[in-house]
């Protein structure tokens, strides 16, 4: 398993260095934007990434809520995978936030606006971060319970949230920007972002089983020490 | 013949209110504060008084709303009611339906009593159709209510839970409170048109209520 997952991260390295080299000296520059658009190579793997982590940590969710009572092991597994997938996506969330502003100041001269996309993403970012924080703040197996319940929820609001935003913005069309920029992209330009978005995927995977590890420890940590206590007792 | 059981929790709830009247009381002052607050914040005899009434009317109902709901469940815990609770033949859901309907009646009297200081203080009157009210302002709250009863008993167990109700509430109820506050103030300008805010309310209410009823059971015992 170690050697696998070194393997795996020496991987990673490599195909995270030669999206570089293609996204960066490769690819054409964009004909209007021009150097300025190869943020787009990391711009959108990150809400790839977003979107495969929050979805896993809702299936986790459901897998924990459905197997709690019957199978423990397999239960505590999905509620660990729950766990890690939802801060993976909170950390791809606001990579693509970051990179997305960054854009966002050279191309219409402001960090933000309150444009449906990007609003969607802040409440998205804010409900996992509740998600996390409810971990936090309770202990035990009815922690795991809540925050599965929690999940359910945060999902279940995000296409509502999306189409309440853009209903809200449709209403009074921003000025700096409708559309998308990224509407057809060139087919050189292609490669470039498969390979980014290879490599930040098969990041996100390390990162995800590096903490899924530790929290299966944690775990087990939590377990002896309850016995340990029994035994005392 | 037999009351059904969210009737019982609904009548017990709302006898208790009766004899302390805590709820309505804080929840009254709260939403008052939160009014003026508002008010000298944002200097409302200028002209956009009319837009930020809206907002502030929504906002001070849900700052209100969260710290009755602090309570609602708090109750159940003195002397382990809510293990009573647990044990009784009654179905979860009717438990919940109970306490969300008695908090519903609840915020909707303080609502009546905060319109008319509303249409006083930010000199309102409205220029759209008033009785489209009576559908958003209703809508409004139970999505506040909904999600805010059932995220109560969701955080009665953590360890810090008059903090934990409002982080986990407020970013789920944002597109709720995005469509009432659109919706109150297309009533209130006759601008817009406030249909579609209503049906984002409506759906957002059917959605959650629905997922709150099968959920709940999950909640309650989630110490098993």
């Amino acid at each position: 398993m170690k050697v696998f997952r070194w393997l795996w991260a020496a991987a990673t390295l490599a195909v995270l260095a030669n999206g570089f080299r293609v996204a960066m000296y490769v690819v054409p520059a964009d004909r209007d934007q021009g150097d300025l658009s190869r943020i787009l190579y990391y711009h959108v793997p990150s809400w790839c990434g977003m979107a495969i982590f929050f979805a896993l940590n809702l299936i986790c969710s459901i897998v924990y809520l459905a197997l709690r009572n019957r199978n423990k092991v397999i239960a505590l597994k999905a509620d660990a995978l729950a766990l890690t997938s939802a801060e993976m996506g909170v950390v791809y969330c606001l990579i693509g936030m970051t990179t997305g502003s960054i854009w966002g100041r050279a191309a219409w001269g402001i960090w933000w606006t309150w444009d449906a996309r990007l609003t969607t993403t802040l409440v998205l970012w804010l409900i996992y971060v509740a998600y996390l924080l409810l971990r936090r703040f309770t202990s035990g197996a009815e922690m795991r319970t809540l925050a599965a319940v929690l999940a359910i929820f945060g999902y279940a609001d995000v296409p509502i949230v999306y189409m309440s935003t853009r209903w809200w913005r449709t209403q009074h069309p921003s000025p700096v920007f409708f559309g998308g920029p990224n509407s057809g992209l060139d087919p050189s330009m292609l490669p470039a972002l498969f390979w980014n978005m290879a490599g930040w995927i098969m990041w996100g995977i390390l990162i995800v089983s590096l903490r899924y590890s530790a929290e299966i420890r944690a775990q087990r940590a939590q377990e002896k020490a309850a016995v340990a206590a029994l035994e005392v007792a | 013949m037999k009351r059904p059981y969210f009737w019982v929790h609904l009548a017990k709830d709302l006898r208790i209110e009766w004899r302390s009247r805590d709820a309505i009381n804080s929840m009254l002052f709260f939403a008052l504060l939160v009014v003026v607050i508002f008010s000298l914040a944002f200097d409302p005899t200028r002209s956009f008084a009319r837009q930020i009434s809206a907002p502030v009317l929504c906002v001070a109902i849900l700052f209100a709303a969260v710290s009755a709901l602090n309570q609602t469940w708090a109750r159940e815990l003195r002397h382990n009611v809510l293990d009573a609770h647990r044990m009784s033949p009654s179905p979860a859901g009717a438990l919940f339906l109970g306490k969300v309907l008695a908090n519903f009646l609840f915020v909707s009297v303080i609502e009546l009593i905060l319109a008319p200081l509303f249409v006083i203080f930010y000199n309102l009157h409205a220029l759209g159709n008033v009785w489209l009210l009576l559908l958003a302002v209703p809508l409004g709250t139970w999505s506040i209510l909904i999600n805010g009863t059932f995220f109560a008993a969701l955080s009665i167990r953590s360890r810090n839970r008059e903090l934990l109700l409002p982080l986990i509430l407020f970013p789920i109820f944002m597109p709720a409170l995005l469509a009432m506050v659109l919706a109150i103030a297309a009533i209130l300008s006759g601008e817009s048109d406030p249909s579609l805010w209503i049906k984002v309310l409506l759906s957002y209410d059917v959605i959650f209520t629905t997922i709150s009823l099968l959920l709940f059971d999950t909640i309650l015992y989630a110490e098993d």
